[in-house]
């Protein structure tokens, strides 16, 4: 049997991975700027800026995204949280590529898709997406 | 439902440490043990689980959603079967692919705190025909 080298170099692999993913986990990046409107997202868009979190009922993170993009919305007047279930709205999923959740998009005032990140963002990283989303209101 | 985030953590430590005793030792009987572990962890609760609270009498500061454990387990049921089926039928490959698969999962889980099994759910649900989801809206 082979595994007696199988055994040690998995968990190697899932020590690279797990790092790499800490690194990445929540980060938020610069969107492609697709446009989504209220029939989309089924709710209506926020009058500044809309934070969409895609979740799951088998997402562990998913609450405490929740938790985040609540507070930040009540903190931001004119910026509303929008959840979906992306198990629900598979078309969505498959347009936004959507590959995990949470997913948090940062919609600007037209629904235009300016940030988004992968799993559990920072509230501190959340507020800025939202300051550059709302101040390049055109 | 809702589950002990350390008890789940440990159970993650544990089966990190069968299955890599399994790709250690090629021993059916062990694999089979965990496959059993496995199944009763999606039914109801892991008996590593169970063993914690057993010892570790302390209230938990948080509980969480047990679902997404459960599903965990039951991809962890998956892989376990398929290296399982390996392993008695004699193709090594399959034994030890699936083995580390989900020996890499329990580690990542126990380590990280990362549910991979949760996380391929949205994957595996977006590879589905579409003709499924017309129905689940």
């Amino acid at each position: 049997m082979a595994g007696w080298w199988v055994a040690p170099a998995t968990p190697a692999l899932a020590t690279t991975i797990g790092v790499i993913r800490l690194r990445r986990d929540g980060r938020v990046r610069d969107s492609d700027g697709t446009r989504l409107s209220a029939d989309d997202l089924g709710a209506v868009l926020g009058e500044r800026a809309t934070l969409v979190q895609f979740s799951t009922a088998f997402c562990q993170p998913c609450r405490a995204t929740r938790r985040i993009l609540a507070d930040v919305s009540a903190l931001v007047p004119g910026v509303s949280h929008i959840e979906i279930d992306a198990e629900s709205r598979l078309d969505l999923v498959r347009r936004l590529g959507v590959v995990r959740t949470p997913t948090v998009l940062v919609l600007d005032s037209t629904g235009a898709v300016v940030k988004q990140a992968a799993g559990l963002p920072r509230k501190a990283d959340v507020l800025v997406a939202l300051a550059g989303a709302t101040s390049e209101d055109r | 439902m809702r589950a002990d985030p350390r008890a789940l953590r440990f159970g993650a430590a544990v089966t990190s440490l069968v299955l890599a005793a399994v790709l250690v030792t090629g021993s059916s009987g062990l694999l089979t043990f965990q496959v059993l572990v496995f199944a009763c962890g999606v039914v109801w609760r892991s008996p590593y689980a169970l063993l914690f609270m057993a010892v570790v009498r302390s209230a938990p500061t948080y509980t969480e959603d047990s679902r997404p454990p459960r599903f965990a387990q039951g991809v962890g049921l998956v892989f376990g079967v398929a290296g399982l089926i390996g392993y008695l039928a004699g193709i090594t490959p399959l034994a030890l692919v699936a083995t580390a698969a989900a020996l890499l999962a329990a580690f990542l889980n126990a380590a990280f705190g990362f549910c991979l099994g949760c996380e391929m759910y949205l994957l595996v649900r977006r590879l589905l025909p579409a003709a499924t989801t017309e129905v689940s809206q």
